[in-house]
């Protein structure tokens, strides 16, 4: 149902948008129920001359049966819905497959900026490759991220992968995602942050292996280091705009 | 207003401004209240028209820039839960109705009272001051985080932030007093023969809301005054680099922050309850049902605050117990709703405007209920957080309480209030108006918010899938919504300060109620009752078989009993 909004592009995608859909389904049944229910009341029991109220303490046996088995079935519901939640939640947030590569992810007022392992396939290491504003990864492979804030709370949101996770000063985060489709896609920043709030945008470009290995090439040779720095629509402009409005 | 206790006419400035009369203060809240409300829907209008249309000067303000964005839509969350809800829902009902409808000449307490609004308009005036002073009013979001509302270096308005959290912590305060004064009247100002199962449920649910707010803000208003020092004496209680932990901040914020939409929520079904068994003519479905169902509501409350933080860096493992008590609440709600909508059955149902809202109130705050599951449940709330489908989702609670539970209130007391009926059909439009636009402001939200846009955003242009014309034209139709809903607040406005004076004269009971508050003269004389009612039944006794009439009031003696 997601999908009709927007793209899912990572190994999980599909399993929050099945999730969405069994609750907009269960959900959905409820709501037209009630919904149903009180409009046919109240267009049954309006008030007409010559009909008046029947007394009704909504205690007797008979009647509280129609509370009584959709309470039941609602727990019923629930049950349901929390084990899938649940099971979609531990998925993505409580378990960590193996990584291919890992990437740190810094968050700032107003930027954010990646670090990735160099050709070495080592982070840390002189030969990391830095970018702002842009992250480039390979479709197929499982990223784990380190995610640091430096000043404020962030939250590090890719819409299209369903990933979703602040950033707090003093901690480092860890999670993971597979990207699966060949894409480019927004990060946002999804918890207040101040002034820039709305500037804080970046790309994630998901690439086939061989791109990947172009960019790797690229991005790790100095003399063509100029261009990881992003022409991106996103960065220059937003500290632009930051600028103008600093009192 | 006649006094006839009192040997001379007070003055103005005693019988308005310093009165210790339950029902003046009341009004004092009433007012300041409504004002608020039009000052948070002027902050909608000019924050909705920016996000409509993008970097055009807006009417009535001018160009909205980001710091004034984050203001605005700071503001208007702040505003419209702790300076409209509040003071409306809890302290201008809760002091009007409770001594009134439990048979009493006061509250427990009228200084504290009268402290409490004093206490209350103070705070207003603190709130509104810092959108004047230097870096304009605060900008980090209702929820204050930390390290953001903690330093003005991030936030780049310190006066406005500390002037907001001075606000929030002195408003508390005047809640605490007028919560304590709730309470005490209840239990110990019942009339003769009222037992505590013959309290309207109002009362019952004013009085409930007051224990869960005292019960709740207690660790939040710790937790401001750390903040505070944060801000002003640069202690490091929320700085990670001394040691501090801005997580702290957001369990002290959401332990009270989620009880509190309950204690807000609370009043609001009580007033709905109230008007439904009136204009159904009929005895509450299950009076007891409602009461342990609110009482369920209110107890799990308090445990379910972390599903605001599922993705904030708490230990994810948290995260399953949280979404388990998160969805366990649906069970006591949902059948509390079931419980209303039995009601209706069996009933003669009168559509006058206060049970149109109440009805509105049902139909609506379903929907907020049943968008509730989707961010409980965790594995979807990692993509809904933070979200327009989270600001559609707690709109369709909020402004069903906040607006169409008042105005169920207000239409139904206002004959008592100011002894003048309100005119019908301006009413009516005033209703058609509010629920349309309503409706078609938060609608389209849902879809934005599915469709990933995310909050506090005064500008989706550096998003190039949020930037999608068909998402524009959504936010456009909800801003039009939004128009149409402010518009159709002036049929209310001008109908409430025209029939003040020229409405037809309302009788002491106009709605044929049983409740104790329409035993007396509308509107009710200084110290209420000429002579202390007693009670000899519940507050629901319509269509009691055996009686010519279909009300049977609380305060009227057995002997005219012909049971079958």
């Amino acid at each position: 149902m997601l999908q009709r909004f927007l793209t899912g592009a990572s190994s999980y995608s599909h399993s929050v948008d099945h999730l969405i859909f069994l609750v907009a389904a269960i959900v959905g049944f409820w709501l037209l129920a009630a919904e149903g229910a009180l409009f046919w009341l109240m267009f049954k029991f309006r008030h007409r001359e010559g009909r008046g109220p029947q007394y009704i303490t909504g205690e007797e046996k008979h009647l509280t049966r129609w509370i009584s088995i959709p309470h039941s079935l609602v727990i019923l519901c629930d049950i349901v819905i929390i084990v899938y939640a649940v099971t979609v939640w531990v998925n993505i947030k409580q378990t960590l497959p193996p990584a291919g590569q890992t990437v740190r992810i810094y968050g700032q007022q107003w930027t954010w900026s990646f670090q990735q392992p160099g050709p070495d396939g080592v982070l840390d290491t002189a030969d990391d490759i830095r970018t702002v504003g842009e992250l480039h990864v390979r479709a197929g492979t499982t990223y784990h991220f380190e995610l640091v804030s430096r000043d404020t709370v962030h939250s590090f949101s890719v819409p299209a992968f369903r990933l979703k996770q602040d950033a707090l000063p003093g901690r480092v985060i860890t999670g993971w995602f597979l990207p699966t489709r060949p894409g480019t896609y927004d990060i946002q920043c999804t918890q207040m942050c101040g002034l820039g709030h709305a500037l804080m945008a970046a790309r994630v470009v998901v690439e086939t292996p061989q791109e990947h290995a172009a960019w790797l090439q690229r991005a790790s040779n100095p003399s063509l280091a100029a261009q990881t720095v992003p022409p991106a629509t996103a960065v220059a402009p937003a500290i632009a705009t930051v600028a103008e409005v600093r009192p | 207003m006649s006094t006839q206790l009192h040997a001379a006419e007070p003055g103005i400035f005693r019988k308005y401004l310093w009165s210790t009369d339950h029902k003046i203060i009341s009004m004092q809240y009433l007012f300041t209240g409504m004002v608020m409300g039009l000052v948070g829907g002027y902050l909608a209008y000019v924050f909705r028209m920016q996000l409509a249309f993008p970097n055009r000067d807006v009417p009535g303000f001018g160009l909205v820039t980001p710091g004034k964005y984050n203001a605005l839509v700071t503001m208007h969350g702040t505003i419209m839960i702790f300076w409209v809800a509040m003071p409306v829902l809890v302290a201008a009902f809760g002091n009007f109705l409770i001594p009134l409808m439990i048979g009493c000449d006061d509250m427990a307490f009228p200084r504290i009272n009268r402290l409490s609004y004093q206490i209350f308009f103070f705070s207003t005036v603190v709130l509104l001051s810092s959108f004047l002073v230097k870096g304009g009013a605060f900008g980090g979001s209702w929820t204050a985080y930390p390290p953001l509302s903690a330093k003005g270096a991030y936030n780049l308005t310190p006066a406005g932030a500390s002037l907001w959290l001075i606000a929030v912590v002195l408003e508390f305060v005047a809640f605490l007093l007028g919560g304590v004064n709730f309470v005490v009247t209840a239990m110990n100002g019942r009339a003769p023969g009222m037992k505590m199962y013959d309290l309207p449920m109002v009362v019952w649910l004013i009085v409930l809301a007051s224990i869960m707010f005292m019960a709740s803000v207690g660790p939040l208003v710790a937790g401001a005054v750390m903040l505070l020092f944060d801000q002003t004496l640069a202690t490091g209680f929320y700085d990670p680099a001394r040691g501090g932990d801005p997580l702290l901040w957001q369990h002290l914020f959401w332990f009270f922050g989620h009880p509190e939409v309950y204690v807000v929520l609370l009043p609001a079904i009580g007033i709905v309850a109230d008007v439904l068994a009136v204009f159904a003519r009929k005895k509450l479905f299950g009076y007891r049902t409602i009461l342990y169902t609110a009482w369920a509501t209110a107890v799990l409350s308090f445990v379910v605050w972390a599903h605001h933080q599922f993705i904030a860096g708490i230990d994810p493992r948290m995260a399953n117990i949280f979404s388990i008590t998160t969805l366990i609440i649906s069970i006591p709600i949902a059948e509390m709703v079931f419980v209303y909508i039995a009601t209706l059955y069996g009933g003669s149902i009168r559509f006058t405007t206060p049970m149109l809202w109440a009805l509105a109130f049902i139909a609506e705050f379903l929907i907020g209920g049943v968008t509730g599951i989707f961010l409980g449940a965790s594995g979807a709330d990692i993509y809904l957080h933070d979200t327009y489908f989270v600001i559609a989702h707690f709109h369709y609670t909020f402004v069903p309480i906040a607006v169409i539970g008042t105005f169920a209130g207000l239409t139904f007391w206002y004959p008592k209030m100011f002894g003048r009926m309100m005119n019908e059909t301006l009413g009516k439009i005033h209703f058609w108006g509010t629920i349309v636009g309503f409706n078609v402001v938060f609608i389209p939200l849902f879809i934005t918010g599915a469709a990933g846009d995310q909050r506090r955003v005064y500008n989706y242009a550096l998003f190039p899938e949020q930037a999608r014309p068909e998402l524009q034209h959504l936010r456009t139709l909800s801003t039009i919504g939004l128009l149409v809903m402010l518009a159709s607040q002036l049929p209310f406005l001008f109908n409430f300060i025209w029939s003040l004076r020229h409405g037809e004269r309302a009788e002491a009971n106009p709605w044929r109620s049983n409740t104790l508050e329409w035993t007396v003269a509308s509107p009710p004389p200084h110290g209420n009752f000429a002579e202390m009612p007693t009670v000899y039944r519940g507050p629901y006794e319509y269509g009691t078989p055996g009686r010519s009439e279909d009300y049977w009031p609380q305060n009227v003696p057995d002997e005219v009993l012909q049971r079958p």
